[in-house]
């Protein structure tokens, strides 16, 4: 379709590199629920992969079977060749960060402290060296605020370091929620309705900085419900109803594919499950 | 509007202020109404501070028993004296409008300082005669004279002229900085009146005195804080944080030698000295990890108990008596232990389950002790008796309990007691800000704000939550293990419930997170009960209706935190470009 082919790298030069991510057979069941059935993903480096589906679909619920908030009822994940450890905070230090579909900030903390919370784990001064502030705690500091600024830039705030985050604006609150991710120094990124709520402009820039982290190195998934967005943006598109992979392919594919037109616009079974976990 | 003007402004004023203030703000300042009612506003207010004067000079009471005797005309007694002084700063503030005080008046909000003061004064006098009647045992209530009265009609005129001025904003030009050395001399120059004032209040006997000095600081406070003096000293201390530290470090060191070798009020400033320090280190685990900790005081138990048993007491249960440093880091450790084996199966889970827990277990750890007196178990605490003899510390040949001469002035035992807990109180305060300031820190506050989104962004959430328990555990065992020495012998009934309410409510009062706030809330609720006997009945009914009226004003406490504060009044604009500007002015 005339609207894929804005993507700068085709999609089939980033299938060739080497699998970060790869999620098999996950499925998830709330009680008699299920919300993800067996559902398959492989991503590769330097890749953007979309995620779409319905309302209800069960796509936050497989994004959260993949950064350890859940553990997944059957099926498993793997990172950068390491099955996935059980805890969120160790899914982080395995190299995947991600971003909440209801921006989750600290609020209270200026958006500098936000990113800089986000190098947590990649320091490690304990307690002792902070009360004593030796050398060495002073090179960390340095480099933790230097670092938390640097993405701060990337990520297009670089002069909003003070303001506290709550009064941010909203799309300026998403982008932090960005570089606080990227402050983990993530392999892959998860990014859970990045545009929600924000204008054309502001959407076109943030598929300009999903770009910027794809050539970083990074991995990109993304949740959308803008189709319009999520096929310009991606390499590959996975559709998600009911919990089940309906298709999975480039965007063109995907867009144009019935059964995908059926889930969104025919789908009006659809309409009495739409519970969304 | 000119039909309002033809109106008698006061009464006009009272009636319906709101209106008068927002016409005057709505039109341009060359509207010839303006100026007028500036003018009206400026006679009201002085003839409110000529009123305020003249009541100073002239009797309150006939009663000489009443206020330590303010029975004559033409001679100020104390409390007349200290009307005086706030007359003369409602005159100031009222005079910064025009001529050469007027660079100084951009920087101050005139209106709501002369309102705060007109309030103050009032209640001042209220509060002052009030006490004095109630306190007095031959008081008759028609004692009065009209000194009282004429003070009153000031007070109100002077909130009257400050309702009626204009608002103002001087945002903008309050980040206008003077010389250095002039703002480090007021910063000094303010340690040292806070000492006086401190030093002075102490050394009041009469309990209605001490009421109407208390009243008095209070107005003064608040006269200055809704000026805009606090906001402007706030970025003042800002630039010279260091200054403030050693200037205050000083002034309490320098505390004891003021009192001349009288041990009355260091017995009480050692006792606030060690709640302050317990405060602090519940500040930790309250104000920055955000664990509501309602068993504190157990720990500051633990540390006590662990002092005395391992001391040279006769009554001292464990036969090992090492040096009081070991001591003191076998307490302190001892109380960490406890935490952790509280903290790690209770800190998986959020919030209120914590309270529940630490609830139990300060009462766990106060029956535990009353018991082990030998008939349930081991004889370990001697049961309520406790135990008592403790002996004096001795560091290096300096005994605690004598009295030694500095520079001819005698520093007696609580004086020695006092300047070890200030090093005390001084490395915990280190300790905090020092965390406060770091990835620990931050990890704190990430969990503070988000838990499950700090947990998502790689932050050891569990493990943050028991260092911040255990260290304030750690602190607050090293208090008790000074605090079992100081006081003697160790009870368990020091140890209920109510300490850990009046800790909690310390840290609450003075401002959850800072340092200064806490502090002050520690000394508020410690020191007040100590010089106040008379309403000790009404202590908890007292405080109760204190923190009550301070959630629904002041929720964020005596001393905000710039940023908490906004989180309780966020809809204010005005605050949050504040605290933006400041921000920014750090960092640039």
């Amino acid at each position: 379709m005339s609207t894929a082919t804005t993507a700068p790298v085709p999609a089939a030069a980033a299938q060739d590199s080497p699998t970060i991510l790869s999620a098999r057979g996950v499925t998830m069941r709330f009680g008699g629920l299920t919300a993800v059935n067996k559902v398959d993903m492989t991503v590769h480096e330097g890749e953007i992969v979309g995620l779409i589906g319905p309302n209800g679909a069960g796509k936050t619920t497989f994004f959260n079977c993949l950064t350890g908030l859940y553990k997944p009822t059957e099926g498993e994940v793997w990172l950068a060749g390491a099955e996935l450890p059980p805890k969120p905070r160790e899914v982080v230090v395995a190299g995947m960060a991600r971003t909440f579909q209801n921006i989750r900030l600290f609020a209270n903390m200026t958006a500098l402290e936000n990113v800089m919370v986000g190098r947590y784990c990649r320091t490690s001064s304990g307690p002792l060296t902070s009360i004593l502030r030796g050398p060495k705690f002073r090179r960390e500091e340095e480099a933790t605020r230097a670092r938390a600024q640097e993405l701060l830039t990337f990520v297009g705030l670089g002069g909003k370091g003070e303001h506290l985050a709550r009064n941010l604006p909203y799309g300026d609150q998403r982008r932090l929620e960005i570089a606080r991710a990227l402050a983990t120094d993530p392999k892959v990124v998860l990014l859970d309705e990045p545009t929600a709520g924000m204008n054309p402009r502001e959407t076109e820039e943030c598929k300009d900085l999903i770009f910027k982290i794809r050539d970083n190195g990074m991995a990109v998934v993304v949740i959308e419900h803008d189709m319009k967005f999520i096929f310009n943006l991606c390499d590959r598109v996975l559709c998600l109803v009911r919990g089940e992979l309906l298709v999975e392919g480039d965007p063109g594919t995907v867009q144009s594919d019935p059964r995908v037109v059926e889930a969104y616009i025919g789908g009006s079974e659809l309409d009495d499950e739409e519970d969304e976990h | 509007m000119s039909s309002s003007v033809s109106n008698p402004g006061s009464h006009r004023a009272e009636r319906d202020p709101r209106s008068w203030r927002d016409r005057l703000a709505a039109g341009s300042p060359d509207s010839p109404d303006a100026p007028a009612q500036l003018n009206r506003a400026f006679v009201i207010g002085l003839v409110g501070v000529a009123l305020l004067v003249a009541s100073a000079f002239m009797s309150w009471t006939y009663n000489p028993a009443l206020l330590g005797n303010v029975t004559l005309y033409g001679n100020p007694g104390t409390v007349q004296i200290y009307l005086l002084v706030m007359a003369l700063m409602a005159l100031f503030l009222l005079l910064i409008r025009k001529g050469p005080l007027s660079r100084l008046g951009r920087h101050l909000g005139r209106q709501t300082g002369l309102r705060a003061l007109g309030i103050g004064i009032t209640l001042y006098l209220v509060i002052a005669v009030g006490a004095s009647i109630a306190l007095t045992d031959d008081a008759m209530l028609g004692a009065l004279d009209p000194g009282v009265y004429v003070g009153i009609l000031g007070g109100l005129l002077v909130a009257a002229a400050g309702h009626l001025l204009p608002t103002h904003k001087a945002v903008g030009e309050r980040h206008q900085r003077f010389p250095a050395w002039l703002e480090i001399l007021v910063v000094v120059l303010l340690v040292a009146l806070a000492l006086a004032a401190a030093a002075y209040g102490l050394g009041i006997g009469d309990p209605a005195l001490f009421v109407a000095f208390l009243a008095f600081v209070a107005v003064i406070a608040a006269g200055l804080a809704r000026g805009g003096f606090f906001d402007w000293l706030s970025i003042v201390v800002g630039h010279h944080r260091t200054v403030l530290l050693l200037a205050t470090f000083a002034a309490a060191f320098a505390f004891p030698l003021t009192q001349n070798g009288s041990d009355a009020n260091m017995s009480i400033a050692t006792s606030v000295l060690i709640f302050a320090a317990t405060a602090m280190g519940l500040n930790i685990v309250v104000g920055l990890a955000g664990l509501l900790d309602l068993g504190y005081i157990a720990f500051l138990g633990a540390g006590a108990y662990v002092g005395a048993m391992l001391s040279e007491s006769a009554f001292a249960t464990i036969d090992w008596k090492p040096p009081f440093i070991i001591v003191a880091l076998i307490g302190a450790l001892f109380a960490a232990l406890l935490g952790l084996i509280i903290g790690s199966p209770t800190l998986r889970v959020s919030g209120d389950y914590l309270a529940i827990v630490t609830l139990a277990f300060g009462e766990i750890f106060r029956l535990t002790m009353f018991n082990l007196d030998g008939n349930n178990g081991p004889d370990l605490t001697h049961g309520p008796n406790g135990i008592p003899a403790i002996p004096e510390l001795n560091f290096f040949g300096f005994d605690f309990g004598a009295t030694h001469a500095f520079f001819g002035v005698p520093i007696t035992r609580f004086a020695n007691y006092y300047f070890l807990l200030l090093l005390l109180i001084g490395f915990i305060i280190l300790v905090f800000t020092r965390l406060n300031n770091s990835r620990i820190g931050r990890g704190w506050i990430a969990i503070r704000e988000d838990e499950k989104a700090a947990e998502a962004m790689g932050v050891n959430v569990f493990g943050l939550k028991i260092l911040a328990f255990a260290g304030g555990a750690f602190l607050a065992g090293l208090a008790g293990t000074v605090k079992a020495h100081q006081d003697v012998s160790v009870t368990p009934d020091q140890y209920q419930f109510l300490e850990s309410a009046f800790l909690l409510a310390a840290v609450v009062l003075g401002g959850m997170g800072t340092v200064g706030g806490v502090l002050l809330g520690a000394v508020i609720l410690k020191l007040l009960p100590e010089k106040l006997r008379f309403f000790a009945d009404y202590r908890l009914l007292l405080f109760g209706l204190l923190l009550v009226l301070m959630m629904r004003f002041r929720p964020e406490g005596l001393v905000a935190n710039r940023r908490r504060q906004l989180e309780f009044h966020d809809d204010d604009e005005a605050l949050a470009d504040e605290v933006e500007a400041i921000h920014t002015e750090k960092v640039t």
